[in-house]
């Protein structure tokens, strides 16, 4: 009999391919330096869409409003290099801290119900936050946002430079730690026991797991990672608008993550690179209609498949 | 809680249950002492697995309570009552379809040592837990496919799973609601001997509909009908019963 442990952590064992990947990723900023934008936009996207996919892939919670927390650590990162002090990194703490928090408090509500009172709910609490961040305009600058945060240097040693490397390599770097976090976490007996409540509810209680507390703190956590994508928004664009709270930005992460994929770390990021891609070719060749396209795309990805759209070897792959 | 020489681990009192108007358990009593082989049976929708589930806490009752080892256990919440040594089966399997046994085992001794919560070290990076996982396995015949996917695996190696499972948490009291049903009769000798081998210090509570089975391993029976207990006795008497072989047999109105 091959023997327990290595079948069981071979899941989490490093691939080449994902070495490969994540130094790809990490050089990027300097092999494209004239793409750091977009790249800096992808990478808050990916892990935007990876903080969802630990609740909706991993643990079966369904979200239309993960965007409250995505916004919520945007404007607290903002507000905090206004009033506290500039510099990024402990901006970033903050966002994600208060994101957690906020989190904590919303799990609450999407414990009990089923997956449509949570797709209410969780829009709901985005809508809420969104009226909020409009309405207390002498916290949030109302409408028009809260414009030209001042960043200290990252580490106090690289200065934001206006073409965005310093921006795309910082959002890179907190990005990859966090991925390395959430691995681990994925993979390890409380990332089974995720799968577990996912799988079959029931049974996960019949086992004795702890099925609400399970759910609330990885709620928490995927709020909080939500909450850091966000702060590096903030950060890297200096901005902060009632938008980060858009319904869009919550639908558009389950769009990713229908594309890339669930319940798999490189479904959200492959998804990330795809969809932003996507928007920004269609729209610079058709810039009212790019959203016509995208739909065609989704279409055209549900009725071939994800497996032969994104892989187009596996077309001649036997099957 | 000592009432006789014997010690009783798990109680049930007065329990009642209801469904709107309908009651599905009748002021149901039941006691079993450590180390028994209890079957419990019954025509079907007497309301064997509505008892099962309020005893585990799937269901509340409506009226009475539960003790388990003297405690008073009817508000607890299912995981907490596992963690007490309370554990099940299911009638319909219920597993997790996108693991592997493997995986389900490792993950369901993980929480049964407490290892839940520990995000920071793989499944499978604890040796204790993966030479009991190969035990389990090898236990059940399920070492062959333990590293399928459970939803592919043939309707026998789900249900020893589905007993692998429950063992894995190491219970004191298992309740086990038909253990046997839809097994093919070439895999029922293997799940029969599994059941017959547990050990001796764990109090089984068997709900069954093959006799067969009931009569070589309980040593103490309850027929439930209409969500009443109608009598309890030991095999023997049982078997003789009027009662129980009218209601078996049909020749009264009683049928649930």
């Amino acid at each position: 009999m091959e023997s327990a442990s290595l079948s069981l952590q071979a899941h989490s064992r490093w691939k080449h391919l994902e070495t490969v990947f994540w130094l790809f990723a990490l050089l990027s900023p300097w092999l494209l330096a004239k793409h750091a934008l977009i790249i800096n936009e992808i990478v808050i996207v990916a892990l935007f869409a990876l903080s969802l996919d630990l609740i909706l892939g991993y643990t079966g919670i369904v979200s239309l409003g993960h965007a409250a927390f995505f916004g919520f650590g945007a404007y607290s990162a903002a507000l905090f290099a206004i009033h506290v002090m500039p510099d990024p990194l402990l901006g970033l703490l903050f966002g994600a801290g208060i994101s957690l928090l906020l989190g904590a408090l919303c799990s609450v509500l999407i414990l009990r119900g089923s997956d449509l009172t949570r797709l209410m709910v969780t829009l709901a609490v985005a809508l809420i936050l969104k009226e909020l961040s409009n309405k207390l305009s002498w916290l949030t600058g109302g409408t028009d946002g809260l414009q030209g945060v001042m960043m200290g240097p990252v580490l106090g040693k690289f200065d934001f430079d206006i073409r965005g490397i310093t921006a795309a390599w910082y959002s890179l770097a907190v990005t990859f730690l966090l991925f390395l976090l959430i691995r681990r976490l994925v993979h390890s007996p409380f990332g089974a026991t995720l799968t577990a409540i996912r799988d079959n509810r029931l049974r996960a209680m019949a086992i004795g797991i702890p099925v609400s507390t399970r759910i609330a703190v990885i709620y928490s956590i995927s709020a909080a990672i939500a909450g850091a994508a966000g702060a590096l928004l903030a950060q890297t664009s200096s901005f902060a608008s009632p938008d980060v709270f858009a319904f869009d930005r919550s639908a558009d992460i389950l769009l990713i993550l229908v594309i890339g994929g669930t319940g798999w770390l490189y479904g959200g990021i492959i998804g990330a690179i795809v969809f932003k891609l996507l928007q920004d070719v269609i729209s610079s060749i058709t810039p009212e209609y790019w959203t016509f396209w995208i739909g065609a795309f989704l279409i055209a990805l549900v009725i071939v498949g994800r497996e032969r759209f994104l892989y187009p070897w596996k077309w001649f792959a036997k099957r | 809680m000592n009432t006789t020489d014997q010690e009783i681990v798990l109680s049930a009192q007065g329990l009642v249950k209801r469904f709107g108007g309908i009651t599905a358990t009748g002021n149901v009593s039941l006691s079993l002492c450590k180390g028994a082989r209890h079957a419990l049976i019954g025509p079907n929708g007497a309301g064997k697995t509505t008892l099962i589930n309020l005893l585990t806490g799937v269901l509340q009752p409506t009226e009475g309570s539960i003790f388990l080892n003297g405690q008073d256990i009817t508000r607890l919440p299912p995981h907490q009552r596992v963690h007490r040594g309370m554990v099940r089966t299911f009638q319909i399997n219920q597993l997790f379809d996108t693991l592997t046994p493997l995986q389900t085992l490792a993950l369901t001794l993980s929480q049964h040592y407490r290892h839940g919560m520990r995000w920071w070290k793989a499944l499978g990076n604890n040796h204790r837990i993966n030479e009991r996982c190969e035990e389990l396995l090898e236990q059940f015949h399920l070492a062959e496919v333990m590293n399928q996917q459970t939803r592919h695996l043939a309707y026998g190696k789900r249900r020893l799973l589905e007993i692998a499972i429950a063992l894995a948490c190491e219970p004191r009291v298992l309740l086990l609601d038909e253990p046997v049903a839809g097994v093919p009769a070439g895999e029922r000798e293997e799940l029969l001997a599994t059941v017959t081998a547990l050990p001796e210090e764990v109090s089984v509570l068997l709900i069954e509909h093959d006799m067969d089975l009931v009569f070589n391993f309980a040593k103490c029976m309850t027929v439930l009908v209409n969500g009443t207990v109608l009598t309890e006795g030991d095999p023997d008497a049982i078997a003789k019963n009027e009662q129980v072989k009218a209601v078996y047999l049909g020749t009264e109105a009683a049928h649930g």
